[in-house]
Order: C-alpha cells, then sequence, then structure tokens
C-alpha cells in the first residue's frame, strides 16, 4: 500500500513537471495583463523543436536551446499581436495553437518522414534521470529508503528544475523591481506610465519569460518525459497548465499545488483503470480525467472559493497622447 | 470631430482580401521551406477543390460543417461573446442526433426522423452552451475559460458513453450500430438524381441546404427582429445596453443557445448524413475552424457562407495536394487556417488602420 502511494507520487511528479512549467509561464504572462490561450501550442512548438534538435544534433541540452528558441518566437509573435496590434489576446492564442498545430507535422513530415514524428531519441539525445548518492544503497531502508530513492532520486533534471524554478519566480515576481512592475502592469497599467515606465516593454519582456519556460515545459515532453516528437504530444496539458493556473489564484506556490493535485489525478486515473473501488464498482477512469476542468469550471463560478484575476489581464493598452 | 468614411467595399472586400492573401503568402514560404513549388501547389490544392463534380462535393460538405460553427461562433461574437467551445457543443449536438436516430430510426418514418434529429442536435448542442453562459451571465465567470473547459469535459464524456453505453456488442471500435436507412440523410447526388440530374457521388447531403437555411434565419434574427438589436447593442456597447434597459444575462444565456444549437447541426451532417451511426471524434475540429471562418466572413452569413467554401475548398484541396506530392501534409491547411486567424483576427488592426488611413487621406484631399 505504502509503495502503491509512493509510486504514484513519483509518477505525480513526472506528469506535474510540465504543468508546472507552463503555469508559471502562464502566470508571468497573465500577471503582466496578457491572456495566453497558446500555452498550449508554445508547449507543442517547444517539444518539436526539441526533439528535432536533439535528433539532429545529438544533444538533449542543443534540443532545449532551441525549444526556448521557438517557444520565446511564437510568444514574441504573440506580444506583436496583443501588445503592439492591441489585438484579441484569445484569438492571437487560438491562432498560435492552429498554427502550431499544423506547423509541426508539416515540418516533421519532410524533415523526417516517419509521418509527422521524429526519429526516437537515445543516448545523450535525452535527458536521463539523475539517481542520487547512496540511492541504491538506502533502497531497503524502511520508509526512507523508499521515499529517498523512489520518489526524491531517479528523476531527470527538468524534473528538479521546475521545482527550483517554483521560489525562484516568488521571489522575482514579489521581491524585485520588475516583479512589482509586472504586477503593476496587470492590474493599473495607467498608473506604471504615469511613472514613467513602459507598459508594452515590460509585457514584452514578461512573454520572453512565458517562452522560456514553456520551452522548457515542452523540451520534457519530447526529450525527457518521452523519447522525441508525436503529433498533438501537448495533449491539452496547456489547458490544464490553464486551468491550474486559475485554480492557483495567479500565485506561484498554490499555482503549484494545483499542478500537484491535477497532476495526481493523472497518475491516479492511469493506476484506477479497471480496479474495483469497495461499494462504488469500477471508477470509470474518464470522471478521474475531467476533475481538473470540473473543478476549474466550480472555481471560476465562486462555489469553491473565488477566483480573480488581474485586473487589467485581456484588455489592451492604448497610451494616452496630449 | 466627424469620423471621415471609408468606401465600404475597402472593410468588406479589401481588407478581408489582403489578410489572407497575407495568410496565404506565410504559407507559400512554408512550402518553399520544405523545397516544394507554391504555385504547382496551389495548382493541385484548387483542382483539387473545384476541378471535378467529387471535388466540389466534398468542398460543399466540408463547407457544410464550417457553415454550422462558423455561423455559431459569429452570433456569440455580435453579442461580444468568444465562444471558443464550438467543438465540445457539436460533438455533444451530434451525440444528441445519435441518440434520437437509435431511439426512433427503426419505428418512424424519414420525415418525422428529421425534425426530431435537428430538435435533438439543437436541444443537446444548446443545452452544453447553456452551463457556461449560465455561469457567465449569472455568476460572473469567464466565458471563454469555461467553455474551454467544457471542449475537454465533452470529449471525456463522449468517450465514456462510447465505449460504455453505446459500443455495437462485440466489436473492438466504439462505433454504435449503422443506422436503419430511413434515418440518413439524402446525400445530394440521390436528390438530383430523382429530378433527373446527374452528378458523381461525393458526401455532400442534404444537411447542406438546412446549412443555407440556418443562415437565412440567422440574417433575419440578427439584423431584422428587435431581440437582434438587442443582441447588437449588447455586442458594440455594453454598458449602454444596459441603460437601455436590455437584460445583458439574458441575452448572453439566449446567444449561447442558438450558438450551441448551430454548433449541434455539425451532427446532422457527419452523424446522419455520412457516418449513419454514433462514433468517436467526429467533430474534427471544425469547432475550432468556425473561429477563422466566422473573422474572415466578417461575422455576415453571407461572409460566412463564402468563408466556409474557402475554407472547406483548402480541407478538400488539401487531401489533393498531399496525394499529388507526398512531402505535404493535409495538416498544411491547418496552417493556412491559423494564419488566417492570425492575420483577420489578431492582427486585424496592422493591416486595418494603414488601409483606412490611406483612403481617409486620399478622400480628404
Amino acid at each position: 500500500m505504502f509503495e502503491t502511494l509512493i509510486l504514484i507520487l513519483d509518477a505525480t511528479l513526472r506528469v506535474s513537471t510540465p504543468l508546472i512549467l507552463a503555469a508559471l509561464a502562464g502566470l508571468f504572462a497573465e500577471r503582466s495583463g496578457i491572456v495566453d490561450i497558446g500555452l498550449e501550442g508554445k508547449i507543442l512548438g517547444a517539444a518539436f523543436a526539441a526533439a528535432a534538435a536533439a535528433a539532429v544534433f545529438g544533444s538533449a541540452w542543443i534540443g532545449l536551446l532551441f525549444a526556448i528558441i521557438a517557444s520565446v518566437a511564437l510568444a514574441l509573435i504573440h506580444g506583436f499581436a496583443c501588445i503592439t496590434h492591441r489585438g484579441d489576446h484569445i484569438v492571437s492564442g487560438v491562432a498560435i495553437n492552429t498554427i502550431v498545430a499544423g506547423l509541426t507535422v508539416t515540418l516533421g513530415l519532410d524533415w523526417f518522414s516517419q509521418g509527422g514524428q521524429t526519429p526516437a531519441l537515445t543516448g545523450d539525445a535525452r535527458f536521463t534521470s539523475i539517481t542520487f548518492p547512496f540511492a541504491d544503497a538506502l533502497a531497503d531502508v524502511p520508509v526512507i529508503g523508499l521515499i529517498y530513492s523512489e520518489l526524491l532520486s531517479g528523476h531527470n533534471i527538468l524534473v528538479y528544475l521546475a521545482f527550483a524554478i517554483v521560489p525562484f519566480a516568488v521571489w522575482i515576481i514579489y521581491k524585485t523591481r520588475f516583479g512589482l512592475r509586472l504586477r503593476a502592469v496587470g492590474e493599473n497599467p495607467h498608473a506604471v506610465d504615469t511613472a514613467g515606465i513602459s507598459v508594452a516593454f515590460i509585457r514584452y519582456r514578461a512573454m520572453i519569460i512565458c517562452g522560456i519556460l514553456c520551452g522548457l515545459a515542452g523540451a520534457y515532453l519530447s526529450t525527457a518525459h518521452n523519447a522525441g516528437f508525436l503529433k498533438d504530444m501537448s495533449a491539452g496539458k496547456g489547458y490544464i497548465a490553464l486551468a491550474a493556473l486559475i485554480f492557483g489564484k495567479w500565485r506561484p506556490v498554490p499555482v503549484m499545488f494545483a499542478c500537484l493535485l491535477f497532476g495526481f489525478l493523472d497518475a491516479v486515473a492511469v493506476r484506477m483503470q479497471g480496479v474495483q473501488v469497495p461499494g462504488i464498482g469500477e471508477v470509470p477512469v474518464q470522471a478521474i480525467e475531467v476533475l481538473p476542468y470540473v473543478l476549474t469550471v466550480l472555481l471560476l463560478a465562486g462555489f469553491i472559493g473565488k477566483a480573480v484575476a488581474p485586473k487589467a489581464v485581456g484588455r489592451p493598452y492604448v497610451k494616452e497622447r496630449g | 470631430m466627424s469620423q471621415p468614411k471609408v468606401p465600404v467595399w475597402v472593410n468588406l472586400a479589401l481588407i478581408p482580401f489582403i489578410n489572407i492573401m497575407l495568410a496565404f503568402l506565410v504559407s507559400a514560404l512554408v512550402i518553399l521551406a520544405i523545397g516544394e513549388n507554391p504555385i504547382e501547389a496551389a495548382g493541385y490544392l484548387v483542382y483539387g477543390a473545384f476541378g471535378y463534380e467529387e471535388g466540389i462535393g466534398y468542398t460543399l460538405y466540408y463547407a457544410t460543417n464550417l457553415i454550422f460553427t462558423g455561423l455559431a461562433v459569429s452570433i456569440a461574437f455580435k453579442a461580444g461573446i468568444f465562444n471558443i467551445g464550438g467543438e465540445g457543443q457539436a460533438y455533444i449536438g451530434g451525440l444528441g442526433v445519435g441518440l434520437v436516430c437509435l431511439a426512433v430510426d427503426q419505428t418512424m418514418p424519414f420525415y418525422v426522423i428529421v425534425p426530431l434529429a435537428i430538435i435533438g442536435g439543437a436541444a443537446f448542442g444548446a443545452a452544453w452552451a447553456y452551463i457556461p453562459a449560465y455561469l457567465s451571465a449569472r455568476r460572473g465567470s469567464h466565458v471563454v475559460i469555461t467553455t474551454i473547459m467544457f471542449n475537454f469535459i465533452a470529449s471525456s464524456l463522449m468517450v465514456y458513453l462510447m465505449v460504455n453505453w453505446l459500443k455495437q456488442e462485440g466489436r473492438m471500435s466504439p462505433n454504435s450500430r449503422t443506422f436503419e436507412e430511413s434515418a440518413w440523410l439524402p446525400y445530394m447526388h440521390e436528390m438530383l438524381a430523382a429530378i433527373g440530374i446527374n452528378i458523381e457521388q461525393s458526401p455532400l447531403n442534404a444537411s447542406f441546404l438546412w446549412a443555407l437555411i440556418c443562415c437565412v434565419l440567422i440574417w433575419g434574427l440578427v439584423w431584422h427582429t428587435r431581440w437582434g438589436y438587442q443582441l447588437r447593442t449588447v455586442g458594440t456597447n455594453a454598458t449602454a445596453a444596459v441603460y437601455a434597459g436590455i437584460d445583458n444575462g439574458k441575452v448572453t444565456i439566449w446567444v449561447m443557445l442558438i450558438s450551441g444549437a448551430l454548433a449541434g447541426f455539425v451532427g446532422l451532417n457527419e452523424i446522419m448524413g455520412v457516418h449513419h451511426s454514433l462514433l468517436l471524434n467526429f467533430t474534427a475540429g471544425f469547432g475550432f475552424a468556425g473561429i477563422a471562418v466566422s473573422l474572415m466572413g466578417r461575422n455576415h452569413p453571407v461572409g460566412i457562407i463564402l468563408a466556409a467554401i474557402l475554407f472547406g475548398a483548402l480541407y478538400q484541396g488539401g487531401s489533393e495536394l498531399a496525394f499529388e506530392i507526398p512531402s505535404i501534409t493535409p495538416e498544411i491547411v491547418v496552417v493556412i487556417q491559423g494564419l488566417v486567424i492570425l492575420f483577420s483576427g489578431a492582427l486585424e488592426h496592422m493591416c486595418k488602420d494603414r488601409v483606412e488611413a490611406f483612403f481617409t487621406r486620399t478622400s480628404a484631399a
């Protein structure tokens, strides 16, 4: 029983990693006032870039670099539309998701001739798991051994990185000058403008951070969690991250816990397949799968707590001219 | 200060034309990048979509779905609501159509089943749109996020229903049983053959006519009724609408019901017209494509018909293209669709402002 729990939590960490990265990406965007429905597209684009570059150069790190470049480029397109041209944030996000869904398969087929997939990655082209010191030696120690060797040790570097970024994001958002301005721009851009700070520049920087984080999430999917790119492999993770962002009320640590909760549900859903629960019978996998979405809907409707978005989110800022 | 007038044709024709040309230009660059000739590709695309009767049939068959989802998105847009949930509403609407067919196909005649199926599709699609609409109007939820979530919930619900309840006994694939022929919509080639016109076979069916009827009905509703006026007022200036005594929440809910019902009619084409059974994933992204159609068609029924035919042609021509040039996938059409959304939606001000400035300057001079 304890071992099962550890295995589920272990899977939770793996599944939550891309959600945490993407949700933090969304957090930076939305805190600056940009709604980003395009998280999904950026993750998918980054996953493709990572796998393609890793396959060509044989290095997961070069893959990661290309993933970040691709994702930042997409984030800047979103910024160009929403910040510079006052376009509708949702429409722009939908556009990016659609373009990426088509472009990854189109380019993938042309480059690798495997029906839109990338070649299977092996060796250095993937991020492999890191084993902590003495993990094997301690594995037999009761309770602690299992937690240390199974749950904490044995993940790839991006998993640890994702969890390390959370306190870093807290520090940036709440303790730095940039963070203060970022939050101010999302709440009251006029005030920021009056203080002589460029609203557009802060929002563009937020989009670059958003792009970098989505790049990490995408690279994780195709070069760490899986061994290559598959068509539509982001499979709605960008939207779940968006849900987690709302669920965590736009704050880094609660957002991380929301991602862990949704990851946990995912891990449980896999385990529950065909399992008879006493008194209930078999719980349909789909019922667990939809929980993140249902919970988010209920939260947004104010049935469980209240989610208040940054005030200026989704509204283009038009500078007043004298 | 009075606004200088820009000629009507600039807004209705020139700007959409420039936007679609930009989208085509970028697509051509993508085709160049993968080492193919974009002009040759365009040739195959046009031939595949319009070059022969079967191709035209397929183009209009795809256009049927796109008219339904395009109308669904655009009527919500008219009221200032972004209904991104067309995909889920079409899915559940199709479920409604399928359930009606499965329930009565063995006992009722064709002319009873059709109206029942239309009601079924509309009711299920509208019901799926009602919850986000209610939550938005009465509890202040964000309608975009809620409808996105409902797309995923619809998808899981359908998998659950198909696998656990509706799957035909003894089959591996999650399909329902095939309907009796009394619940099949007639194909266009059958209907035309009955009046002595022979055309090649294609999946084009009677639901295309229903799509055109819906366009007329929506046109009348939005532009020629008191309620349509309310809807447009809410969309143009929600605050003014409140002062004019309009119940914005009520308008929101009704618009979303109509929007969901329209999306649900995709089921008529796919379930009753072509597949003749319930199955998974028959919506195939048409709900999202409706966003591009609605933007391209400037939220007007005539524009939507034209845009739907354009995108239908891209879908059909894209298959032909992929067949002729194997290094190009039909997904190139998805890229074009995304670019259209980008240029005519997200970047609408980029061209519009410049073109309008050009015309106001020349007319002032």
